[in-house]
């Protein structure tokens, strides 16, 4: 009937679809981490605009627990290396040591979040609450938005832990545990401005 | 007990007392009810469901993005009406029929609606629908996140217009500003419809963010490196960039904002140490590039008008791509020209007002690039190209009095008038709408096979410019004559006839969209003496009117080899190169119910935490949650389509006749080699 369709020009692509896929989802995902440290410059400015503003209520220096807050970020930081240790296990297909690494990623994980729940707990029932001032708002907001992205990565790591139980080290597996593990990796970088910018620049001030 | 259950929802939050509420109510109740049966009685909710709602094409979900905006834009539009005729009444000791309560809301949802829920989801429907078939590419990146994407924003479209006949809406202007906002002020449900509604929506517009940047540095087809991409895909790539990096300023400012509000938080209240300020700055480091994301998609397609009607390869290129890079870089450093009065000191309004002016300057790079293009070209009046040129004039008054407006001592006078308003809109209305109806109209062939009527279609246009010349110019007159914007009553008989003009305007507005309703019912009713065998109906330049109309699910049977800029219009110069013989299987994203799953569940959340209803809150998150982990379960996301399956297609799509014939020479069916690639 018509002819108005001229013949493409064919390309000559090899099928790489599933070999890209791993990279496509990474690139996104990473995307998706650089928006997120977005989110955190947003949080951290806040606090850098209120850290001052005490309303006649306690500061940094009456508040922090430098020595305990040490002892949780320790904990973060090597479950970041428990999570690198799990990934070159992956590598290897090493299902035993994979899930023995992520197991102690995950309890060092809930240590973290524990410590961290203990001094909200701690300072809530000093009265010094996100309601006390807004320095205090400023800082709970902004650890907490941290300690939910762990949270939220514990879950994450929970049901990978399944997965790998019931499915072994898979295609979309590996690709799922690269992801997590620049997911976990980049909680510990914040963490790290966390440390510095509040806790020990605050108890300085 | 009962507030354990029901939160703070009672059944006096129907605002019974409100004849023009419970009116509007009752009607779109019908309306839904009707449409809802007409679906049943034809018995076609199950393709609904199976072939849209749960569909991860992109081209679907960017019909569905396009037809929301629609009904958001006649919804944002009425509310256009209701203040233009209040103001126009309301002088002396005429009150006008608004209470001030409702007024308050409905400039606060007018504004709302308009950016959120008109301009974002009518370029996010086109750039789904035209940036893989531009960029030679079978879908997204992310299918599925796509389709996630559109339901968060389509359930808190539903959120903001549930607040109609539940509770009320935001009565703190569209940006929200505390400590207005905040709970002492606004203890009721509205600013938290507000917040939920732009905080949910939010969250899917960055993930479409992502998933958008990632296809178009991704998947484009060979040789089609970024220079020689269409340049809408290239505006659409740059505001993307921009979603990526204003989104989450926007979602932290929000949750602060609901933090204050649900905890007692100390953020931008008075007291505390809060510091209100702060809002205003994190909410216009999003407010002000969300001008140009929802700007910069229309420049694209006005840039392929402008090319394809004038038959000639667009002016300068390469300016053009600069020219947008550089206004998405700028859109970052010009924040502050929206509070110049805040007193942060003469030199940091200085360098924010130069900051504000320089966009001028790549701004203008475009309008000579389409004039130029235009030069000597052999122009077609078509509707798109109509737009544009009412785009081009309008746009450039509204620049200048940008350009007016950035000067920090100007602004101190006309900021918060009348002026102000005029100037925004007529930015964005030539701006943004005018290109997406320019679009819609240039693509609308693409999408459904059959081009839209053009007489209705430019007796649209004459409506809309008109009425847009005598809805706003009368403002710019009025901003100088010291009227503030927001006034629901006033005492100066001076400015009564302006804003009779305004409304005059704002009824002949109203006639182009009822022409644009009749164009489009009138073309669906003669689709078949509009329809387009032909898959290329403007003689376009671009990859995606090589391909069929409407495209097959896999867009590209095979993906082509690009040389050039213009990659469709050299293949079809040096057409019979290659013959199209062999098909190969094409591997597909499978539909999923998650997408909409998930879309209820986020406008229960939303719902809940408006309401306080906190179980179900809770409920309506664990289910989120298990969704996600639910589809990390789901092994078969894919379907193949053999090549036997394609060659079938794409025979009857090609070549609607039974007869065969490929650019003359006939190859015979039979003999078709299947090249079936080895499966991963």
């Amino acid at each position: 009937m018509t002819t108005a369709q001229p013949p493409l020009e064919l390309a000559n692509i090899e099928r790489e679809q599933d070999h890209d896929s791993v990279g496509l989802a990474t690139f996104g995902f990473w995307l998706y981490l650089m928006t997120d440290c977005v989110l955190f410059a947003a949080l951290f400015a806040t606090y850098a605009v209120l850290h001052q503003n005490f309303a006649g209520g306690p500061t940094g220096k009456d508040l922090f627990d430098i020595p305990y807050v040490f002892v949780e970020t320790l904990c973060l930081l090597l479950s970041s290396t428990s999570a690198g240790l799990a990934l070159l296990a992956m590598q290897r297909l090493d299902r035993t040591r994979l899930l023995y690494w992520l197991g102690l990623t995950v309890l060092l994980g809930m240590g973290f979040i524990g410590m961290e729940l203990h001094e909200f707990i701690r300072l809530v029932n000093a009265g010094n609450g996100p309601q006390r001032s807004a320095f205090l708002s400023a800082f709970f907001t902004l650890v907490g938005t941290h300690g939910l992205h762990v949270t939220v990565g514990l879950i994450w790591m929970t049901n990978m832990i399944l997965q790998i139980g019931f499915r072994g080290i898979t295609f979309p597996i590996q690709s799922r545990l690269i992801r997590l593990s620049l997911f976990w990796h980049f909680l510990d970088l914040i963490w790290i401005g966390v440390f510095t910018l509040v806790y020990l620049m605050g108890v300085r001030s | 007990m009962e507030e354990l259950i029901f939160g703070r929802l009672t059944l006096r939050e129907i605002p019974y007392d409100n004849p023009i509420i419970m009116a509007t109510l009752g009607g779109s109740t019908m309306l839904l009810l009707c449409i809802a049966f007409l679906i049943w009685y034809h018995g076609k909710w199950s393709y609904l469901w199976k072939e849209w709602f749960t569909s991860v094409d992109h081209k679907r979900i960017g019909i569905m993005y396009v037809v929301l905006a629609l009904v958001m834009l006649l919804r944002g539009f009425a509310d256009a009406l209701l203040m233009r005729t209040q103001q126009a009444l309301a002088e002396g000791s005429a009150q006008g029929y608004l209470p001030p309560d409702h007024y308050n809301q409905i400039f606060s949802a007018h504004g709302t609606i308009m950016i959120i829920f008109v301009a974002m989801p009518f370029f996010i429907g086109l750039m789904n629908i035209i940036v893989p078939l531009q960029i030679g590419a079978r879908d997204v990146a992310y299918p599925f996140l796509n389709s996630v994407s559109f339901w968060l924003t389509a359930s808190s479209a539903a959120l903001v217009m549930l607040s109609l006949g539940l509770g009320n809406f935001s009565h703190a202007g569209w940006s929200g500003y505390p400590p207005l906002s905040e709970k002492n002020y606004s203890p009721g449900p509205g600013v938290d419809y507000w917040i939920w509604g732009l905080q949910l929506g939010g969250v899917g517009t960055l993930m479409t963010g992502i998933n958008f940047f990632v296809t178009i540095l991704r998947l484009r087809a060979p040789g089609m490196t970024l220079m020689k991409m269409p340049i809408f895909s290239w505006t659409i790539l740059v505001t993307n960039v921009l979603i990526m990096l204003a989104f989450p300023a926007l979602t932290v400012v929000l949750a602060l904002l609901a933090l204050d509000r649900y905890t007692g938080m100390h953020f931008f209240t008075n007291h505390g140490g809060g510091n209100l300020m702060m809002f205003t700055n994190l909410f216009w480091i999003w407010g002000h590039p969300e001008v140009y994301i929802v700007i910069l998609p229309a420049f694209g397609i006005y840039s392929e008008v402008v090319a394809t009607f004038s038959k000639k390869r667009l002016f300068g290129y390469t300016s053009m791509v600069y020219a947008s890079v550089a206004i998405a870089t700028l859109s970052f450093m010009v924040w502050l020209h929206h509070f110049f009065t805040m007193g942060a000191g003469a030199n940091v309004n200085a360098f924010f007002g130069i900051a504000t002016m320089v966009i001028a300057i790549p701004t203008g790079v475009k309008v000579f690039n389409w004039l130029f293009t235009f030069y000597r070209g052999r122009i077609e009046f078509t509707t798109p190209v109509l737009w544009t040129l009412g785009f081009i004039v309008t746009f450039c008054i509204g620049g200048m009095t940008g350009v007016l407006l950035a000067v920090p001592g100007a602004d101190f006078e006309l900021h918060n008038s009348e002026f102000l308003i005029a100037h925004f809109h007529n930015m964005l209305i030539p701006g943004a709408l005018f290109g997406y109806f320019a679009g819609y109209a240039y693509w609308f062939p693409k999408v459904f096979g059959f081009k839209l009527d053009e007489t209705w279609g430019k007796r649209a246009f004459w409506l809309w410019i008109v009425g847009f010349y005598l809805a706003f110019m009368p403002l710019y007159a009025l901003g100088f004559m010291g009227m503030p914007r927001r006034l629901i009553h006033y005492d100066n008989s001076h400015w009564q006839p302006y804003l009779v003009v305004a409304l005059s305007g704002t009824l002949i507005i109203f006639g182009g969209i009822l022409c644009q309703i009749l164009q489009l019912t009138l073309s669906i009713r003669n689709r078949a003496q509009l329809r387009d065998e032909t898959g290329d109906p403007w003689d376009g330049r671009t990859l995606e009117w090589s391909i069929p109309s409407p495209p097959p699910a896999y867009n590209f049977a095979r993906i082509p080899q690009i040389h050039t800029r213009d990659a469709f219009l050299s293949m079809k110069k040096q057409a019979h190169r290659t013959e199209v013989v062999d098909y190969e299987a094409i591997l597909l994203p499978r539909s999923s119910s998650l997408g909409p799953f998930m879309g209820g569940l986020t406008f229960v959340l939303g719902f809940s935490l408006v309401w306080y209803l906190w179980w179900s809150a809770i409920l309506a998150l664990a289910g989120l949650i298990g969704c996600v982990v639910a589809r990390s379960w789901d092994e078969h996301t894919e379907e193949e389509l053999s090549a036997q399956e394609v060659c079938a297609i794409e025979t009857s799509l090609r070549h609607p006749g039974a007869s065969v014939s490929f650019a003359g020479k006939p190859p015979p069916v039979q003999n078709l080699t299947f090249e079936r690639s080895p499966l991963p």
